[in-house]
């Protein structure tokens, strides 16, 4: 089964870790990240950039209106998206606990949606018209 | 068959689902996967039961024939439904090819099938309302509306948070398992934190409603004696002593009109000698394990007490000890606090006024009415009535429950004379 876990991170605090405390951090992250994918749980995954270099479209009085910034302002921003291959949610748990960006900022795990059977029936609807 | 021995298999049947359908719902569930379809397949069991065994007689074993017919059931309306749903053929093929034997039903695979219940329905995934429902519910069998009454709850809200619980543990698949070696210690925590959350539900209402909260309690302590026979850990072993030696004093903390007595001024012969035996006897197993934990030196605490047959007698010495020693285990300002009224019964007065005013100057119990209400009855004691009324006055404005409102009242009331 497919989780979603996405990573967040405090941009202040990141900011302002010195560059040796940074590159520590990111190691780890990456040797972990390695161990998922030699173990098959690694589906994908992507770092973000910062939230300042956030757009967000909105629909508005009838138009997409466009703000600058991401769409909720919060201490705690979304840094990055992995996409895990776990057996359940004890497994992901375990998988996520053990991983080093944990300790940078919280991580949600979504269970990802299977929306094939409503792909299907949205295509025999379309074929019928 | 005659009539007679008709209305003897229904009683039987039916004393049969009172001492086994929990235990057969929770091989349901590990074998079918699913808390509904086992909750359905559970009933179809018995009703069959009820269909064939004046018939065919009883099988020589009722709880293994009920497993296996149940599943049998599930199946059959899973293949039902796949006619209309694609996916459920494949869900019922892959349930009918699992191999399964009900004669290898031993005990030991119910009572793991039990624990994996309860710690799915303790599931830290799961909101805390939700786990304590969901417990009440699928391993105490309590009904909906008994558990929203207990919670003073409407009926509804506490169904929709079941339904939303056993729809994330299908959804996001939480696992119908034990936790590893690695896991257990914290996820056993949380199912102690439910049994124990239910239990002082029960215990720190008094007054109205004080009958289906006796209940609640109740719950609590079967809750907790079964996990002893399933996990006879350290700290289920604490938290059962503690709830036995709290809820021995019952009886004394309550007068007829409703109203809260304090430990100090319980009568103890009211208390209940049979609980405070069993619940030593199994706070000295659980001292003899390690780690000793913070439900068992609360327990501990509470024995201190239970041991005294008066309460100027109370051995504080002991008592100031196990706080210290609890304080280590758990660090936080209310042990603290209790911790420092402990001191004031060993040292005098004075010497706890200062802890708690120290405690009080942090600032992190400024809103905690117990802290305001022991320093007034600290100042009272020192004879400092001005400084006793504006605390108890403080207590008062932060306290929402009704039976500690008249306590503090009655304390004021006092001073005035």
């Amino acid at each position: 089964m497919k989780y979603i876990c996405l990573g967040y991170i405090e941009e202040k605090k990141w900011e302002t870790m010195s560059e040796s405390e940074r590159n520590a951090m990111m190691d780890e992250c990456f040797t972990y990240d390695e161990v998922l994918r030699k173990n098959g749980h690694f589906v994908g995954g992507e770092a973000l950039q910062g939230a300042r270099n956030a757009t967000t479209l909105r629909w508005k009085n009838g138009k997409v209106s466009i703000t600058d910034g991401p769409y909720a302002e919060t201490k705690e921003q979304l840094g990055g998206i992995l996409v895990l291959e776990a057996r359940d949610l004890n497994h992901a748990i375990q998988l996520m606990s053990r991983h080093p960006g944990v300790k940078a900022g919280p991580f949600e795990i979504r269970p990802a949606e299977d929306l094939s059977a409503l792909v299907a029936e949205s295509e025999r609807r379309r074929s019928k018209t | 068959m005659n009539d007679d021995t008709g209305q003897r298999l229904g009683e039987m049947v039916a004393a049969l689902y009172r001492s086994e359908s929990r235990r057969i719902f929770a091989t349901l569930v590990r074998l079918l996967g699913d808390f509904d379809l086992a909750d359905e397949a559970l009933h179809d069991a018995f009703k069959a039961a009820l269909e064939q065994w004046p018939r065919d007689g009883v099988p020589a074993n009722p709880r293994a024939w009920l497993v296996s017919t149940g599943r049998f059931k599930a199946i059959d309306a899973i293949r039902r439904r796949a006619r209309f749903d694609a996916s459920q053929a494949l869900l019922a093929e892959r349930l009918a090819t699992d191999t399964h034997d009900p004669t290898a039903l031993d005990n030991e695979s119910i009572a793991d099938d039990r624990l994996r219940l309860i710690f799915t329905c303790c599931h830290p995934a799961l909101s805390p309302e939700a786990r304590v429902a969901l417990t009440l519910r699928e391993v105490c069998d309590l009904t909906t509306e008994e558990i929203a009454h207990a919670f003073l709850t409407v009926p509804s809200t506490l169904a929709q948070r079941i339904v939303r619980a056993k729809a994330k543990i299908r959804a996001a698949r939480i696992p119908y398992q034990v936790p590893s070696l690695a896991e257990l210690p914290d996820r056993l925590d949380t199912v102690l934190q439910v049994i124990y959350l239910v239990f002082n539900e029960g215990y720190s209402a008094t007054s109205g409603l004080s009958l289906t909260r006796t209940d609640l309690s109740g719950e609590a302590i079967r809750l907790a004696r079964l996990l002893v026979e399933l996990l006879p850990e350290p700290e289920v072993l604490g938290l059962l002593a503690l709830m036995l030696l709290q809820e021995s004093r019952r009886v004394a903390r309550t007068s007829p009109a409703g109203d809260l007595i304090l430990l100090e001024d319980q009568d103890r012969s009211l208390w209940n000698r049979e609980l405070i035996a069993e619940g030593k006897a199994l706070l000295e197993q659980a001292q003899s394990l390690r780690p000793i934990g913070a439900y068992t030196l609360q327990a501990a605490i509470a024995a201190v007490h239970a041991e005294s047959p008066k309460a100027a007698g109370t051995n504080w010495g002991q008592i100031v000890e196990l706080y210290d020693a609890l304080l280590r285990a758990v660090p936080s300002s209310v042990v603290e606090l209790n911790r420092a009224v402990a001191v004031a019964m060993r040292d005098g007065p004075e010497t706890g006024l200062e802890r708690i005013d120290a405690i009080l100057a942090r600032g992190d119990l400024s809103e905690y009415h117990l802290a305001h209400a022991a320093r007034a009855d600290l100042c009272r004691r020192l004879g400092r009535m001005a400084e006793a009324r504006s605390s108890y006055e403080r207590a008062l404005c932060l306290t929402r429950q009704d039976p500690e409102r008249r306590v503090i009242e009655r304390r004021l009331a006092e001073l005035q004379i």
